[in-house]
């Protein structure tokens, strides 16, 4: 008797699956941490021209952007103890007059911009270098910014 | 043009594609901003595609579609945390339904600074091909 007691219970077949509110409510979880996550790196919409992401390591912080088509030459970079300023002219070639454009989504023009960084530097040791349309600037970090070690004694 | 060098250039974000069926890897698809240019010889196609080295890009044309396709290498070192991203990156893609035809044999394509150059080449009006009609 106790058998068939307990091969009777819980009866998934009746159609209330008893895990369906746990599951819609991890479902919702993942979208909150999503939402609050990726809402910190968000972009800016129609920023400055050039985009840029900036990141950093232990001892550098690494600032990259697209810049297709701009030759290092057209390019201006010059830092301060805790800034950089890039500008420069982006110019495409003209095409021959004697033909028509069916699309043109490229621009060209004039750009100019200072990001602020959140540390100082050591400006001379800067390098920067563009290759296939993305520019990398490695900005070594001054030594009294560095994050130290720092050991804890035993007493 | 005269009047586009003086004004300062507006920060674009890219447009991400949204393909019908899913991508195999994982990861953002973008499609890339492109100049089309024709003359009487020549169809001109210019892609801003930074970060694309030319191993990575793939064009294919195939029954008057041209598909461009190009990888990008993660940008970022591992140990890196971000601080400020104002740019996703993912790979290219985009496609073309051709007019009319192009000379296959004689594409041209140059990837220099993150920009594809393709000339394709219009072919020679093609003689009318007569098919006969057989009576049975």
């Amino acid at each position: 008797m106790i058998l068939r007691r307990l091969t009777g219970w819980p009866s998934w077949g009746s159609g209330w699956n008893p895990f369906g509110e746990i599951d819609r409510i991890r479902q919702e979880m993942n979208w909150l941490s999503d939402a609050l996550t990726k809402g910190f790196l968000k972009e800016s919409s129609a920023g400055v021209f050039p985009l840029m992401n900036l990141t950093e390591d232990k001892d550098n912080y690494y600032l990259r952007a697209e810049l297709p088509g701009i030759k290092a030459d057209d390019l201006d970079i010059s830092v301060t103890e805790d800034s950089l300023s890039i500008s420069g002219e982006r110019k495409l070639p003209a095409e021959d007059e004697k033909g028509t454009y069916h699309r043109r989504e490229r621009e060209a023009g004039k750009f100019s911009r200072m990001v602020t960084l959140p540390g100082p530097i050591e400006s001379a040791k800067v390098d920067a270098r563009c290759s296939d349309g993305i520019l990398t600037v490695v900005l070594p970090k001054a030594e009294a910014a560095k994050p130290k070690q720092i050991t804890v004694k035993a007493s | 043009m005269s009047d586009s060098e003086g004004k300062a250039l507006q920060a674009r974000e890219k447009a991400e594609v949204t393909t019908p069926g899913e991508q195999l890897k994982p990861g953002l698809v973008f499609s890339p901003a492109i100049d089309i240019f024709e003359t009487d010889k020549e169809l001109t196609l210019v892609a801003d595609i930074p970060g694309v080295k030319a191993g990575n890009l793939n064009i294919d044309l195939k029954e008057d579609v041209l598909s461009l396709s190009g990888e990008v290498g993660p940008p970022e070192g591992a140990n890196e945390a971000d601080l400020l991203r104002e740019y996703r990156t993912g790979r290219y893609f985009r496609e073309f339904r051709l007019g009319q035809m192009v000379d296959q044999s004689k594409i041209d394509a140059a990837l220099k600074d993150g920009v594809l150059r393709l000339r394709l080449p219009k072919v020679e009006k093609a003689a009318p091909r007569k098919i006969a009609v057989k009576t049975g």
